[in-house]
């Protein structure tokens, strides 16, 4: 179905009424109201001890009304899409300002959008048949990869997003969004010693996604792989020393370390710690660093952002220069700098905010072994679990879920988890060497900032860091 | 709009009614959990209004078991349309799905004599958190970011401060006779002033109230004050050597302790064998001196709850008596897995099969002060904040990012940042070697001070 048609025809909502509550959004003044209906249908299904356990679908559907008068947002929502509640909520939201009432503009511009991923006909699939045989599929090759393997579990979600933006500024957009995921997680213990290992992949696919390269086998390989070398992992070492990051999911450095911290309510605040430092080094001269929306069938990849606005490549650090903010509406007209299109919210519960989309580092020329061979004594980190970061100090960690010592130039044991620990705006000073082999991750990622997720991807070559400390118990 | 009472009754007929069409459709059991929310929230930035926000919703969860030979098959649905249409939808959906897992041996709903729930006032629902118009909520997050910028001409800029309200009632019924509902309330406010130094270098850091009745909130002042406190002892934060050293935690991350204690003695970790606690129950764990608690029947407690999400009645847990593993946490599944009782634990969301929850959990407080803790120290380290999520339940190793203050013969010195601190569980647990006498329940779980020996420093 036609993505504006879905909420017309199912809902029975009317350009007719969407300027009705703009109209009333805008009744006490404000700059700026938008519209945003949402209608999510979700499955997800879980696998246990090698049974399916868990079988689940979820519907909902809502709209969130958006006043902005100057820096100020009113906001309210409601699950009822009845014109009477939709009015009810313009009203509310309007309270933020107090003014004479404003007037829309008149007659809607439709956003031009790309096809950047499949947009599937029905809400849920009828046959999860094939989705339950990967789940099967994935306990058998956890299982059959090591007798040391002792426990699998596996799951499988996906949901299809459709959206609707009305703004008074003419904005009208919509858009149907898949993602899917499957995850795979494993145990293995050989005498008293016990230890994990999981894997998994996905994007703005259908199953069909799956049936490749990136199958239940090779998510459950890698799974059971990590969770096999932990068992024979020691200590990792503690302090300061050089840091190589393998390529792909490592790249969350870049999320934590520059990504959270350019957003640019922070810097619209100076509440970052990369406020007022566009034009200025905050990276080695070999850094440099996008958020990109536009990627084909991408997990962080969207046609269009949650108010409406194109999605874009943006350059956020080139040649080790501080180039640029990702901004959505409002931070882009207080600041007085252009839209790139990173406006985002989890749900029509939310206020929208600049957020990431795919966010990597541009490879460079060294060959992987070169950078490997040039270490003396060092961690080698190539898959980590989750990040944090302080944006007003700066401070940010990410944890090592799979790395290894280096010792002069050769890749020797695995180590225990370690979270490593850096500042944003010095940290890239001390990359030394870029990788030739730039990868993006698996598309598992999910982002979190006050309280709101959203999926994104990050990516990065291979990298050497001169100088990172590394938060283990062997000094 | 409709009144309170009506309501009620609504919500529960709609419940009950689901449950006898699933029934109807061919389940065999079935259970149905509604909720309903409304919230607002503002805040002010700089002396501003930044966002208001006001507004309410419900949605309704349905799960279903169908009975075979030697176990259930399990499904659930979920949806905000409580339209008859929708309704509809959400329990054909459900007993169709439910043909497609497979026959799970462990499921079902727990046995007749096991469903209840805790009689009397829990007083959860306070409707001041309300009382305030609008023009006053947002008077008391300035006050509280005005209270926190004034402390100190250092305080120069603001993460904002905040109050936010919220009230949500949950029923819950199922196919074996039981049908409950409660409301809770809930109101708080908050400030993050910025401080910047000679250097520009900024720090932040915030503070909080909540309370489930608006009378019992601190005042915006108290809390903007000690917002501002905590902020400003973190300039001119730097790191210190790689060392091993001991650790105070500060109880707002001694909470993360608690918390990973929970986490390890969750039934479902146990049966997989993915918890440091699997086949511990009645071995020594920890310090001789530390008892862990979950209690989910204190009165007005955020943790509190007349029943969990199967229906059974919240009680009193003792996870960790004088360092010995004394129960795992466990609901109907994890219970029948390991051939237990269920310890009335269990959490949920609209869809999905029941999970673990804790009700107010709390490590019992010992009796020395904060003070003589930090005084007792010649030389370490008073963590006032831990990023990431370094703790690993199936092996035990813990790493996360740290910030601080350093100690030097019983005396706070320099703060610190950009370090971690790591250790092993099984290890950090039998080496609290002090517990404080601060115990406050400022959220559902809570911790006194606590001084941890033998963990290592990782900086410089």
């Amino acid at each position: 179905m036609d993505h504006k048609r879905y909420f017309f025809e199912k809902f029975g909502v009317t350009e007719r009424l969407l300027e009705r509550c703009l109209g009333e959004a805008l009744s006490a003044g404000g700059d700026y109201a938008d519209l945003y209906f949402e209608s999510v249908a979700s499955t997800s299904l879980g696998l246990d001890e090698s049974i399916i356990k868990s079988a689940s679908q979820g519907v909902s559907a809502g709209c969130g009304i958006r006043v902005v008068s100057g820096e100020r947002t009113g906001y309210a929502y409601t699950d009822d899409l009845s014109a009477d509640r939709l009015l009810r909520a313009a009203r509310t939201a309007a309270l933020i300002a107090s003014g004479p009432a404003k007037q829309p503009v008149q007659g809607f511009t439709e956003t031009s959008v790309p096809s950047l991923y499949p947009a599937p006909a029905a809400d849920l699939d009828s046959d999860l048949s094939p989705k339950l045989d990967l789940l099967m599929r994935a306990d058998r090759a956890a299982r059959r990869y090591d007798q040391r393997v002792t426990q699998v579990r596996a799951s499988y979600a996906d949901e299809l997003r459709r959206i609707l933006i009305a703004a008074s500024d003419g904005t009208f957009a919509s858009d149907t969004q898949p993602l899917a995921r499957m995850s795979v997680f494993v145990l293995a213990k050989e005498n008293e010693r016990t230890a994990r290992g999981s894997s998994g992949g996905g994007g703005r696919v259908e199953i069909g996604y799956f049936t490749g390269a990136k199958g239940p086998e090779f998510f459950a390989t890698e799974a059971a792989r990590t969770a096999v070398l932990q068992l024979g992992a020691i200590a990792a070492p503690a302090g300061e020393m050089e840091v190589i990051l393998g390529p792909g999911w490592p790249g969350v450095l870049l999320h934590e370390a520059v990504g959270h911290g350019l957003e640019a309510d922070f810097n619209r605040k100076k509440t970052s710690a990369f406020a007022g430092l566009i034009g200025r080094p905050v990276a080695s001269s070999k850094v440099t660093v996008v958020d990109n929306g536009r990627m084909a069938l991408r997990r962080g990849s969207l046609n269009v952002d949650d108010e409406g606005s194109a999605t874009q490549e943006t350059v956020l650090i080139e040649g080790g220069i501080l180039k640029g903010y990702l901004s959505d509406k409002l931070s882009a007209r207080v600041m007085g700098i252009p839209s790139t299109g990173n406006g985002r919210r989890e749900s029509y519960q939310q206020i929208p905010m600049p957020r990431m989309t795919n966010t990597y580092m541009l490879p460079g020329d060294d060959a992987p072994e070169d950078i490997l061979r040039s270490v003396k004594r060092g961690l080698y980190a190539v898959n980590f679990g989750g990040g944090q970061v302080d944006i007003t100090s700066g401070k940010f960690v990410f944890s090592a879920s799979e790395a290894y010592l280096i010792e002069d130039g050769k890749v020797t044991a695995p180590v225990r988890d370690a979270t490593l620990i850096g500042n944003g705006p010095e940290a890239l000073k001390h990359v030394s060497m870029v990788g030739n082999d730039l990868a993006l991750d698996e598309g598992i990622g999910t982002c979190g900032k006050d309280g709101q997720s959203v999926p994104v991807g990050v990516g990065m070559p291979t990298v050497k860091l001169d100088r990172m400390t590394v938060g283990g118990t062997r000094s | 709009m409709a009144t309170a009472a009506e309501t009620r009754i609504d919500l529960q007929n709609i419940a009950s009614s689901i449950v006898d069409r699933a029934l109807r459709a061919g389940a065999s059991d079935a259970e149905v959990t509604i909720r309903e929310g409304d919230e607002f929230s503002t805040s002010v930035r700089l002396g501003e209004v930044e966002t208001l926000k006001e507004s309410g919703s419900r949605g309704v969860g349905l799960r279903v078991l169908l009975q075979a030979d030697n176990g259930y098959r399990v499904a659930s649905t979920s949806s905000s349309d409580f339209t008859p249409d929708g309704i509809e939808h959400l329990v054909r959906g459900a007993v169709a799905l439910a043909r497609l897992p497979s026959v799970d041996p462990f499921a079902g709903l727990a046995e007749l004599g096991e469903f209840g729930q805790l009689s009397g006032d829990l007083c959860l629902y306070h409707d001041d958190v309300y009382s305030l118009p609008t023009e006053q909520r947002i008077a008391w997050a300035r006050r509280a970011e005005a209270a926190a910028m004034a402390v100190d001409a250092r305080l120069v800029n603001s993460d904002g401060a905040g109050f936010d309200a919220a009230t949500g009632r949950r029923v819950f019924a199922n196919s074996r006779g039981f049908l409950g509902e409660y409301r809770s309330s809930y109101c708080s406010i908050a400030a993050s002033p910025i401080a910047q130094d000679a250097s520009g270098e900024m720090q932040r850091d915030s503070w909080w109230s909540q309370a489930r009745a608006f009378r019992d909130l601190e005042s915006p002042e108290s809390v903007g004050q000690e917002a501002a406190r905590r902020t400003l002892r973190l300039l001119g934060a730097r790191r210190v050597p790689t060392q091993q050293a001991p650790i105070v935690f500060a109880p707002e991350v001694a909470r993360g302790i608690v918390g990973a204690i929970f986490d390890a003695a969750a039934g479902d970790a146990i049966y997989r064998g993915a918890s440091i606690f699997a086949g511990k129950l009645g071995e020594t764990v920890a310090a001789p001196s530390v008892t862990v608690i979950d209690d989910g029947t204190i009165p007005g407690g955020f943790g509190t709850s007349p029943f969990d999400a199967e229906g059974l009645p919240s009680r009193r847990t003792v996870i960790v008596e004088q360092g010995v593993l004394r129960s795992y946490i466990l609901n109907t599944y994890a219970a029948r897995k390991l051939g237990m009782k269920s310890t009335g634990n269990a959490g949920r969301g609209l869809a999905g099969n029941p999970f673990l929850d804790s009700g107010n959990l709390f490590l019992e407080p010992g009796k020395a002060s904060a003070d003589d803790i930090i005084r007792s120290v010649d030389r370490g380290l008073y963590v006032t904040r831990l990023m990431g999520q370094g703790v690993n339940l199936v092996t035990g190793d813990y790493s996360r990012g740290a910030t601080g203050l350093w100690i030097e013969n019983g005396e706070f010195t320099f703060p610190v940042q950009e370090i971690t601190i790591a250790g092993n569980l099984k290890d950090m647990l039998r080496s609290i070697t002090a517990i404080g006498s601060d115990l406050e329940f400022r959220s559902a779980t809570a911790a006194p001070t606590l001084r941890i020996d033998g963990m290592t420093i990782a900086g410089e």
